[in-house]
């Protein structure tokens, strides 16, 4: 480590403080406690926005979709011991969706190490699996560098979250802050640019393609190349399916496109996915919620795969055409050598396949439907609002249902299924985004998880609004026991609160509605409600998400379709 | 099928749980795991042995390559690689059998390390196979205990090599 002995000498929390700023970091969401005073104490006479939460989880969720919401790294604090185990689920979360974020947590006197102190626990050994790195600083002269290189960890290459813990007599330990320099380490050089061969093998493959389909994941956001895949898919005529992560990657209107794909997916997707002689996958890793079985995936297709990480390619499915490089970079030198081709029978077959196999739901129902609260809402805010959700039938629906338009605009708990993600990420995306109408569409299992975060909305006056689907079950845990346990529900019935009240006793707005035709008059209030707002929707309690690919089957043999077919 | 692998690592605490953890995370079979410094004091060189198919190994490779504290990643597949274990062997020997327990060390060019009234150590390197082999020959005097170092491995010289 390179020291310049007249750097200037201050106290560790004093270097952390001085780094954050020289990252641009101006939002930050943690909670306190003892080995994080000297950090607390420093923060107070700075600039940047501090945003407590009522459960280190929920901060941790905070920083995760502040960093989806502005492609910066979201940063968490916490304290030793629980305030660290707390971090752990959001933690996971923000690395199963490569999400970028520096979390900071205390930990105890560098000489009480091992001992079992009061709030010790092994920080960088709980987390080690769940970052993309972790690192604990022992010297307080180090600091400087290890914090520098923990956000270019985060934020280079495939992000994910990293996790730096930091002892208490080194943040209170005098060092020195040395100027940044060249961050170099051995073995840690991402690969952004793709290889000239590759890139014209997936042209090549592309130009020859009959029948190929875009399968866009998270990583098109992340990398910000949504106009790069945009221009592919309209220069070569390729329609497009995204990932659950990959939503508003590509423009839901556009007739190229063919919406989501996967277990919950639609029909047409999965069925040109199934029939394609070509899927070009991009920034996306081949979930078993997107393949269905993974042998009887895709049967008759070369299989392309751009992503920047070496690891993804091959893991899941066997490759025949890899690029690892950076979308943003390889997805023009790729446009650049592709022909247009009118794919004209392929087109008609799947348009043939949108026409039988919609989304839809019974319409002429009594009780309020799930879906039809969610294109109310897309109704009502012109589809122009962020959306986040919980996790569970909710978040399927909200992706069915609303249609996206932009990249960021969808925040959802992909990879890890995080129920309780809702609430605290819509309160970090209008952190991000002071003017945008930022809605929670969530389930009440989901909301019952972190519904406390409502008074971190009123505190810092974040006029979040959440959308509760509310059935009075575990919505996804009971139609898997209606579907495979002979519909013996098994602890998945709840007893909720009255959500409405809950919210005005925290000091935000409720709303409870039970018929459909208080649907639009709620949604408009809540709507125009000046401040958090909850509206709590008793919807039918047994609506099934349709269609679905059961465990264990092929992507297009969907369960549901005739179900559809039914509805008028 | 068993795989050599060795990984450069930056030698740092915690770098060999990271490193163990990721195999046990993603359910690879370790054969065995032998890590020393290099002669550079800020690395120390892992050689791990794998068990699994092609896939697997190219799975290994690339996530030891995901680890920021791994430096660089060698696998020898398809190449000739020396590969050697170093065992200390604890025998049970009463002092008639010396002789005849010395005889059978020097065939495998091993050393006696120590001896006791009713034991003799001995230290042996060489390749597995041998090693289980002088364990087989050894078996029937009755063995008290064993220790091994594990396999590590470096490729030979090939012509085109930069040396």
């Amino acid at each position: 480590m390179k020291n310049s002995s007249n750097a200037p000498q201050m106290q560790g929390a004093q270097i952390i403080v001085e780094i954050l700023k020289e990252q641009g970091v101006d939002t930050m969401f943690g909670y306190l406690g003892g080995v994080v005073l000297p950090i607390f104490d420093k923060l107070y006479d700075t600039d940047i926005r501090f945003i407590t939460p009522r459960h280190e989880q929920g901060g941790a969720h905070m920083a995760d979709a502040y960093a989806r919401c502005t492609g910066k790294t979201g940063v968490c604090i916490a304290t030793s011991g629980p305030g660290a185990t707390n971090l752990t689920t959001g933690i996971a979360n923000a690395m199963m969706d490569s999400v970028p974020m520096v979390a900071l947590t205390g930990q105890v006197r560098t000489e009480l190490i091992g001992g079992d102190a009061f709030q010790e626990v092994d920080t960088t050994g709980i987390t080690r699996p769940i970052t993309k790195h972790n690192i604990i600083v022992k010297d307080v002269n180090n600091l400087a560098e290890e914090l520098r290189q923990a956000f270019y960890i985060a934020s280079t290459g495939r992000p994910g979250p990293v996790l730096v813990d930091i002892p208490v007599d080194v943040s209170v330990g005098t060092g020195r802050l040395n100027p940044p320099s060249e961050i170099d380490m051995p073995g840690y050089k991402p690969r952004v640019e793709g290889h000239k061969k590759q890139i014209e093998a997936a042209a090549d493959a592309i130009n020859k393609s009959e029948r190929p389909v875009l399968y866009v994941g998270g990583g098109v956001i992340i990398s910000n190349s949504s106009r790069e895949i945009t221009a592919l898919a309209e220069k070569a005529n390729i329609p497009v399916t995204t990932t659950l992560m990959g939503m508003g990657a590509f423009d839901q209107n556009s007739p190229l496109s063919i919406d989501m794909l996967g277990m919950h997916g639609a029909a047409y997707a999965n069925m040109a996915v199934q029939n394609s002689d070509l899927l070009i996958a991009v920034g996306s890793r081949f979930d078993d919620r997107v393949t269905g079985q993974l042998k009887r995936f895709c049967p008759n297709a070369k299989i392309l795969h751009v992503d920047i990480d070496p690891a993804s390619i091959s893991k899941n499915v066997q490759v025949h055409v890899p690029v690892v490089g950076d979308a943003k970079l390889v997805l023009p030198e790729i446009t650049e050598l592709l022909e247009h081709k009118p794919r004209e029978s392929w087109f008609a077959q799947i348009s043939e396949w949108k026409k039988a196999h919609p989304f839809t739901y019974d319409k002429n129902a009594s009780n309020i439907k799930p879906q039809y609260v969610i294109e109310e809402l897309w109704n009502q805010t012109k589809g122009e609002a962020t959306i986040t959700t919980g996790v569970g039938q909710h978040q399927m629906w909200a992706a069915q249902f609303y249609k996206y338009k932009y990249p960021r605009q969808f925040i959802t708990s992909g990879g890890l299924g995080t129920m309780g993600f809702g609430l605290p990420s819509a309160i970090g995306a209008q952190v991000a985004r002071p003017e945008s109408t930022v809605i929670d569409i969530d389930g009440d299992s989901s909301f019952n998880m972190t519904l406390t975060e409502l008074s971190t909305a009123v505190m810092y006056n974040l006029p979040v609004k959440a959308v509760v689907l509310n059935n009075g079950y575990m919505g996804m845990v009971r139609q898997w026991q209606e579907l495979f346990y002979q519909r013996r529900y098994s602890h998945s019935h709840l007893l909720n609160p009255n959500f409405a009240e809950v919210a005005k006793a925290l000091g935000a707005g409720g709303i409870s509605i039970e018929r459909k035709d208080e649907v639009p008059g709620a949604v408009e209030k809540m709507l125009s409600y000046d401040g958090p707002c909850v509206l709590d929707c008793r919807i039918e309690a047994e609506e099934n998400v349709w269609p679905m690919v059961s465990p264990g089957k092929a992507l297009d043999e969907m369960a549901g379709l005739e179900i559809f077919e039914k509805m008028p | 099928m068993k795989h050599v692998i060795s990984a450069l690592v930056q030698n740092k605490p915690g770098v060999l749980a990271h490193v163990a953890g990721m195999f046990a995370a993603r359910a690879f079979n370790i054969d065995s795991l032998a890590v020393g410094r290099t002669d550079d004091p800020n690395l120390s060189r892992m050689t791990i042995v794998v068990v699994g198919g092609s896939e697997v190994l190219e799975q290994v490779r690339k996530q030891l390559g995901k680890i920021v504290s791994v430096v660089k990643i060698q696998d020898f597949a398809g190449r000739d690689v020396v590969a050697r274990d170093l065992m200390l062997i604890n025998i049970h020997c009463r002092a008639e059998k010396r002789a005849e327990i010395q005889a059978l060390v020097s065939m495998f060019e091993g050393k006696v390390v120590d001896i006791g009234p009713k034991n003799v150590m001995v230290e042996i390197s060489g390749p597995e196979s041998k090693m289980e082999a002088f364990i087989d020959a050894c078996r029937h005097y009755g063995i008290k205990a064993t220790a091994r170092t594990g396999t590590i491995a470096m490729p030979r010289y090939r012509k085109g090599d930069k040396s």
